[in-house]
């Protein structure tokens, strides 16, 4: 009964989403209230009733129903809760629905957060919302329903898919998901836009926020797949290239050159037309990895069951909604106006500049993703495209993106006098090359790399630093509060925060390439080995029965200077259903470094090939990532994109009271 | 050029795209037939990753129905298939390896990682021996039959399934024959 509850649900909420696409728009164009009004409910309803079919799926796999084929497929009456629930997402028909739950979320919040937008603006975005919907709805409902039912009904579960039963891998889908879907609202905004035939500064600063958000959710996506890639695969890597990695690296890429440009077009009307390119290729590219994750068209490591016949079904929708939206793009950017100009060294030239190197790291991410279709599709034979080539494609740009991006912040809007940049940016020129240098000495580290990490992510810092006293020269800190609770502060803070997590991301990265120190090495019980400055203890291994699998629980005391500082428990794990062994590494996480110790093979005489790492720095990917994430986050909060009315300030306020805390800096 | 072509470039870039998205949709990326299939395995002779002193050829491979797998360590998917190796090497079917442009101490510490299904690894450290046998991308399995002639190529790993309803029934049949 449930399931066909939910079945049922799915069906009205497509309706609900026809009525949303089509109604709204024409009430839109040709001035019916009366429709135009009818997009709110209709979201409101649709999200209702998207919301009951996602609890009747939740319901079947806690309630251990096999008579659902899609539980019985992944669900199991010994997986704990927690995974019963995110087996929900699990696979493909499931993971769906969330999708489709996710985007009736975000049209829900965009109809009930939007009171300053324009009645007619606000129905344009959620028809166009309804659209994408009604594609993902029938998606579901003609070619992988999750409600299907099984007859006669399985016994026993097929149980999910034991790399996925983690909690990283629990929470990482719905984050990731968050992010792509909210990419469909400045896709929306930039089409409702687009109709309207009006690309002002309102509909960038309508934008922004919601861009902003979307975009802080698929950083914390991304970084939470590397976090769950690292200590779940045994293999201490955090980033493969693997084509499901890339699919939700290209949005990231187009996402982050948005943000950027959308700053540009709301403060200076410019680069309207690449704006919303932008925000067209964001959403875009979300649908361009659903499509390869899905179709079967590329092996990877994650792939979802592919079905030619699903993949047809994507392409044709595709092509409807970016084929669509490029047609009305070609067709009315030409009227857009051009926005105020700037000279060749201005904040809006630096901007382009980097928004370019996104676009070009984007082409090759995408080339080197679909080569391997190219190739086949030309005839040209078989390739794989693997480390080497998009390593160094990123190691060439990430470093001409950085020094770009620390000039940014000190130059002006429109145009900048070339001298009092440079003035601007000695000191912190001289302290980057400094430091970078005496880390590059044989005597701190010899590597030549890790000094160009270090002079990098110092560049970013001490122009960080210049801008940031610029901006608080002569405040105290009342007036920096101030400065933060009002309008335009945060945008300013976020940049900050997110451009340290970049800086911090690099040293991250470089330092963990360069630095780890690895041994693998056959240990029996009680014998010990060093790697850097600890002691590896092993005490063996010893079967352990765990909630739904069979374990080899090993036990690994670490020492330093005899002093024990932790004992790890690297696992292998047989899952009860799937048989497949999982490696589940004992990982003892510090700020500055990780120890981080994987089972191998037993070899007899309860001896085992170990795996030892000492990976130098490894937090500080995610740490940069969560940083990047939360300047996002800090910018989408700025009060300008709520208020209707403009607070009340009280000029002189801010400037009056003469500055003793910040003195010494100024 | 017309002003407004220029505006529709994103979307002739789109068409492109979607062209070649289509035809990927009818191509399956693990089946192309090779040229060698029916053909004697080709020559070759390199050092052992065990023992560099040992070389490895194709005529080690003649004699029993044997599997010729291609990988590397760089290879994600590699390491997805190695599991599937590791059961297939317990039905007692002689695996031989190629690790292909991979370099030894990464192969070593990977075969000590994850267990060693082989007989025996061959180091083609510049890929040469993977060009002869038209190897584009890892991994890649053949089946050599007894008399060193290649009867089967699987693109992309190993799975159950695959090696359920493709590679054992085929093994099968050729150990029953006397080719």
């Amino acid at each position: 009964m449930i399931p066909e509850l939910g079945h049922f649900a799915l069906i009205l909420a497509l309706c609900l989403a026809i009525v949303q696409a089509i109604f709204p728009l024409i009430g839109s164009l040709n001035n019916t209230p009366g429709w135009v009004n009818l997009a709110k409910p209709a979201a409101m309803g649709q999200f209702f009733f998207l919301a009951i079919a996602f609890a009747a799926l939740v319901q079947s796999f806690i309630a251990n129903d096999f008579s659902v084929l899609y539980v019985a497929q992944h669900g199991n009456t010994q997986l704990p809760l927690v995974y019963k629930i995110s087996a929900v997402w699990g696979a493909h028909e499931g993971s769906l629905l969330l999708w489709a739950l996710i985007l009736g979320t975000w049209t829900l919040a965009v109809s009930l957060f939007s009171r300053s937008l324009p009645a007619e603006m606000l129905a344009r975005v959620l028809a166009i919302m309804g659209m994408i919907s009604i594609g993902f709805l029938s998606f579901m409902l003609f070619t992988s329903n999750p409600f299907e039912r099984l007859i006669p009904a399985a016994l026993e579960g097929g149980e999910l898919n034991p790399l996925l039963q983690d909690f990283g891998l629990a929470i990482h889908p719905p984050m990731l998901y968050m992010g792509y879907v909210g990419l469909s609202v400045a896709f929306s905004f930039a089409i409702a836009a687009l109709i309207g035939g009006k690309l002002d500064t309102a509909w960038a600063r309508w934008s922004r926020p919601w861009t902003l958000i979307a975009w802080v959710f698929l950083t914390i996506g991304i970084t939470l797949g590397s976090w769950w890639a690292y200590y779940e695969l045994g293999w201490g890597g955090w980033w493969f290239w693997d084509p499901v990695e890339n699919a939700s690296f290209m949005p990231w890429l187009a996402g982050t050159a948005l943000i950027h440009s959308l700053a540009v077009t709301e403060k200076r009307g410019a680069f309207r037309r690449w704006t919303v390119l932008l925000a067209l290729m964001a959403f875009s590219l979300s649908l361009l990895g659903t499509f390869l994750v899905r179709s079967g068209v590329l092996t990877s490591v994650h792939a979802f069951a592919s079905d030619p016949e699903r993949g047809l079904f994507i392409l044709v929708f595709l092509s409807v909604v970016i084929g669509g939206s490029l047609v009305l793009y070609a067709w009315r950017a030409p009227d857009i106006p051009k926005g105020g100009g700037f000279s060749m060294l201005s904040r809006e030239s630096l901007l382009l500049g980097n928004n370019l190197l996104l676009i070009v790291t984007l082409a090759f991410v995408l080339l080197g993703t679909l080569a391997p279709l190219l190739y086949e599709a030309m005839g040209w034979g078989k390739i794989s495209v693997g480390f080497p080539y998009f390593n160094k494609m990123f190691v060439m740009l990430m470093p001409l993106m950085v020094l770009i991006m620390a000039a940014g912040p000190l130059t002006r809007w429109k145009q900048q006098n070339p001298d009092t940049l440079l003035k601007n940016l000695r000191l912190p020129f001289i302290i980057s090359i400094v430091s970078g240098i005496i880390v590059a000495l044989p005597a701190i580290s010899g590597s030549l790399s890790a000094g160009i990490a270090v002079a990098l992510s110092v560049w970013l810092l001490t122009t960080l630093l210049t801008s940031a006293r610029q901006r608080l020269r002569n405040k105290n800190l009342s007036a920096i509060a101030h400065d933060i609770a009002n309008r335009g502060g945060r945008s300013y803070y976020g940049m900050w925060l997110a451009h340290i997590g970049i800086a911090v991301f690099i040293i991250g990265i470089t330092f963990v390439t360069q630095f780890d120190v690895e041994k693998d090495i056959r240990m029996s019980p009680g014998q010990e080995v060093s790697l850097n400055d600890f002691v590896f203890r092993f005490e063996g291994v010893e079967p352990k029965k765990g909630a739904n699998y069979q374990s080899q629980f090993g036990t690994m005391r670490v020492l330093k200077n005899n002093k024990e500082i932790a004992i790890l428990h690297p696992e292998k794990r047989t899952y009860q259903v799937q048989k497949k062994p999982m490696t589940e590494a004992g990982i003892n996480a510090g700020f500055l470094r990780d120890i981080y110790v994987s089972l191998g093979e037993p070899l007899g005489k309860g001896d085992w090939s170990l795996r030892l790492y000492y990976k130098p720095f490894v937090r500080w990917i995610w740490l940069g990532g969560l940083l990047i994430a939360a300047g996002g986050f800090l910018a989408a909060s700025d009060p300008r994109y709520r208020m209707k009315v403009a607070r009340k300030f009280k000029p002189g306020a801010q400037s009056n009271q003469s500055s003793t805390v910040l003195a010494g800096n100024a | 050029m017309p002003r407004f072509i220029r505006f529709l470039l994103p979307l002739f870039a789109f068409l492109a795209l979607a062209t070649l998205l289509y035809r990927g949709l009818s191509i399956d990326p693990k089946r192309v037939p090779s040229p060698l299939i029916g053909k004697p395995a080709p020559a070759f002779s390199l050092p052992t990753l065990e023992n560099p002193e040992i070389q490895l050829s194709q005529n080690d491979l003649k004699n029993e129905v044997s599997l010729f797998n291609v990988w590397a360590t760089w290879c994600v998917a590699c390491r997805h298939e190695h599991p599937v190796l590791m059961q297939l090497a317990q039905t007692g079917i002689p695996i031989y390896g190629l690790d292909y442009k991979d370099n030894l101490p990464d192969a070593r510490r990977w075969l000590t990682q994850f267990g060693n299904p082989y007989r025996a690894n061959a180091f083609d450290e510049e890929g040469r021996v993977g060009i002869n046998w038209g190897v584009y991308g890892t991994p890649e399995t053949f089946i050599v039959d007894k008399k060193g002639i290649i009867r089967h190529k699987h693109i992309g790993p190993l799975t159950s399934e695959v090696v359920k309803n493709d590679i054992l029934p085929l093994i099968k049949q050729l150990q029953g024959t006397d080719g």
